[in-house]
């Protein structure tokens, strides 16, 4: 099963390691993980994906709160919540291909937001799953360089998570 | 970190962080440092040098400060207090703070590091001392400012202290050692991400009592949570108030005592027959601070399936270890002593008494499994057997030691025939099974309780591993008693070998072995050996007799004598060999 943890850090030196370390140190799975500080200056927000049954996602959580550095944690899938994630991709955008290539980003709504005479490099906000269907969508060939987030995620609602 | 920091006219006089750093280990009552000086630390050494409160204890090898820091924490329950240099200090403290992590034992380490700005620069004796602690330690610091350097050590001592404890270390760098600070120690901190709960949940402890008194066949299990909980007296009450069977884990031994006849000896790999049969059989199974490791419960599969109704409450001061191998049905995250005391208060005032005629069924069954009689051994041979070793210390220090063990063979045989009736007097590492502890862990015990009779119990491989250790035992005059089980095989790897690798004893044997009897008089101790079943006691008697000296019993044992029962690694713990077995 797929989990999407929210975890509120002390924006300390070496947070992050902490959170890795243990995912690493227990054998969990990371798919992906994002990190920034959040509009509290002393805190940091982390989303984590991660696969487990559910009694490993129940000691994953509970190792997190564990750590001294962690200031709470949510599994964010157990309830209605709304993930992004944002992808860049530079592709091979010359000749009649230049065209398509431009229409397939709008389809997505993606956006260009750079360009030579032979490449574009789009922007594209959304679901891992969208973004997957945007790289399937294109011709292998013309993918030059992909770079994504990892995925971002929030409860739906007036809820808030807090310290 | 939020703290709640006093107005500024509150603070002090102005130190150095050497001094900083001495000072808040005064305000902590520190007793004793153990440590090896160097380059990143010498502030810190002449700051300690100034004072007389805190007395410094000068081992041989970084590892011997943090294995006696760690076996002063187990015996007296205070946070043991270790200080070491940069680089090779703190990497030869590491085994020390895995060892403290894994049993929980509350430790305060203070390494020194290169000035900030050599920091990641491959400076001379420089590690990245937080990232090579950060998987074995509660928590660690690195302080860069000086000014953070008393509430940091604070938060160290209130964070290895609280909840479930553990080892935390504070690195500091050169210059943050020689900068000055105005002085002030919190004397309450509140960190908004470290909140341990405390007390348990009122309805799952009344859930707990219910399942207890509805019980037909109840086995209370007590592990070293309950020890380092100070829940001795409360486990006590609780068994004999219940008139429950009770087992102890190899952490947990004297958390109940062993001269009670509800006592079914320890259970595990090791464990009697007893003990691992009722643990197995069990429709409701109370655990206490205990974690159903894998040397417990063996198989975790295999301990669920074979008895899928048994009933387990689990009370435990940290949410992790409840439910992580085995699935528990009523949780209870709190602290033990207080979480027992609830439950004694609920039963007694409740009018309802455990099923006496089950209770008496359970008991038969129990006395059948006893009467298998699991531990005896040969008491006829001409060969010392080490059972009967453990079993003539108990009878000469009469029941009464601090007993350290190293890891091994001797280590299961001090658990099974020492017979502790108190908690805090078995001191031996369970968690990582580190050889080399015994020595300094009785070193730790002997400067905490000067007047009490400390045994080491050690076998001549493991007590090799901080034999230098015996040097400091001569410079602080520690008379600790070594009893030394010597077979010529690291003799658990042996019989491992023996019983599933064919009897192929690769690089088991330890051959040039030292004279052990000469060692002990190099370091200006005492040294005997002794050969003859005979002479066990005698010896014993004559060493404890001689106060003042510190006596190293060379003991040669029965190189084939095997650690019964059993259960192979893998297994159940019901599937337990014998030693009329093989």
């Amino acid at each position: 099963m797929r989990h999407i943890l929210s975890i509120l850090v002390e924006n300390e030196a070496g947070a992050l390691s902490r959170v890795a370390g243990l995912f690493s140190a227990r054998g969990y799975n990371i798919e992906s993980l994002t990190v920034a500080p959040t509009e509290d200056a002393t805190m940091s927000r982390m989303t984590i994906v991660t696969t487990g049954s559910d009694e490993i996602v129940e000691q994953i959580t509970k190792q997190l709160n564990k750590l001294v550095d962690v200031v709470k944690v949510v599994d964010l899938s157990e309830g209605r919540h709304i993930e992004r994630e944002l992808m860049l991709v530079k592709v091979r955008a010359a000749g009649k291909d230049r065209e398509e290539m431009k229409r397939t980003a709008d389809i997505f709504r993606g956006r260009i937001i750079d360009v030579t005479d032979k490449s574009y490099t789009i922007e594209l906000t959304g679901t891992t799953d969208k973004l997957d269907a945007f790289l399937e969508a294109l011709d292998k060939g013309a993918i030059l360089e992909t770079v994504r987030t990892g995925v971002s995620g929030i409860g739906r609602g007036e809820w808030v998570l807090k310290a | 970190m939020e703290l709640k920091l006093p107005p500024l006219a509150e603070t002090g006089e102005t130190l150095t962080g050497a001094e900083i750093a001495i000072r808040c280990l005064q305000e902590e009552g520190v007793e004793f440092v153990f440590g090896y000086p160097g380059g990143a630390v010498l502030f810190i050494y002449d700051a300690l040098f100034k004072q007389k409160k805190v007395k410094h204890i000068l081992v041989r090898h970084e590892q011997g400060a943090l294995h006696a820091a760690d076996g002063y924490a187990r015996a007296t329950g205070r946070p043991g207090v270790a200080l070491v240099t940069s680089g090779p200090g703190v990497t030869n403290a590491v085994t020390g703070i895995a060892t403290a992590y894994m049993d929980s034992i509350p430790m305060v380490v203070i390494t020194g590091q290169v000035p900030t700005r050599a920091i990641g620069e491959d400076a001379f004796q420089e590690c990245d001392t937080v990232g090579i602690t950060r998987p074995c330690v509660k928590h660690n610091f690195l302080v860069k400012d000086v000014n953070e350097l008393a509430i940091t050590i604070k938060k160290a001592f209130h964070i290895a202290t609280t909840g479930r404890p553990g080892p935390v270390l504070v690195d500091i760098p050169k210059d943050v050692s020689q900068q000055s600070a105005r002085f002030h120690y919190p004397e309450k901190i509140h960190l908004r991400s470290y909140s341990p709960v405390v007390k348990g949940h009122g309805g799952q402890i009344k859930k707990a009592m219910q399942l207890l008194l509805e019980a037909k066949r109840p086995m209370i299990y007590v592990g070293g949570g309950a020890i380092l909980g100070e829940a001795s007296h409360e486990v006590t009450e609780l068994v004999r108030l219940l008139d429950f069977p009770c087992t102890n884990t190899l952490m947990g031994l004297g958390a109940f005592p062993a001269s009670d006849k509800r006592f079914v000896g320890m259970l595990g790999m090791h464990g009697t027959v007893e003990a691992n049969m009722a643990m197995q059989n069990c429709d409701v199974l109370l655990a206490v601070g205990a974690r159903f490791d894998d040397r417990v419960i063996g198989n975790p599969a295999h301990f669920a399936a074979g008895n899928a109704s048994r009933k387990i409450v689990h009370i435990d001061v940290d949410p992790s270890s409840i439910s992580k191998r085995v699935r528990v049905d009523v949780p209870i995250v709190g602290h033990v002593k207080d979480v027992l005391a609830e439950l004694l208060a609920l039963l007694k005032a409740g009018k309802d008494k455990p099923d006496a005629a089950a209770l008496a069924s359970w008991w038969s069954q129990i006395a059948a499994w006893r009467a298998k009689d699991c531990l005896k051994y040969d008491r006829t041979s001409n060969i010392i057997k080490p059972q009967f070793v453990i079993e003539k210390l108990w009878e000469v220090t009469k029941g009464d030691a601090y007993v350290t063990s190293d890891v091994g063979q001797h280590q299961m045989w001090a658990a099974q025939f020492y017979r502790f009736e108190k908690p805090r007097r078995w001191i031996n590492s369970g968690g990582l099974g580190t050889m080399g502890v015994g020595l300094p862990y009785a070193m730790g015990v002997k400067l905490a309780f000067p007047k009490a009779e400390v045994a080491c119990v050690t076998g001549e491989s493991s007590v090799q591993m901080c034999i230098q250790e015996l040097s400091t035992c001569k410079q602080y005059h520690l008379p600790v008693k070594v009893v030394n089980l010597n077979n010529r095989y690291m003799g658990m790897v042996r019989q491992w070998q023996e019983f599933f690798h064919g009897n192929r004893y690769s690089e088991s044997y330890m051959d040039a072995l030292p004279d052990f009897v000469k060692l002990a008089e190099a370091y200006g101790h005492v040294g005997m050996r002794v050969e003859k079943p005979g002479d066990v006691e005698g010896a014993l008697r004559e060493a404890f007799a001689l106060k003042d000296r510190l006596v190293f019993l060379d003991i040669i044992t029965d190189q084939t004598e095997n650690v019964f029962p059993m259960v192979p690694g893998g297994k159940g713990i019901s599937e337990l060999i014998l030693s009329e077995d093989l």
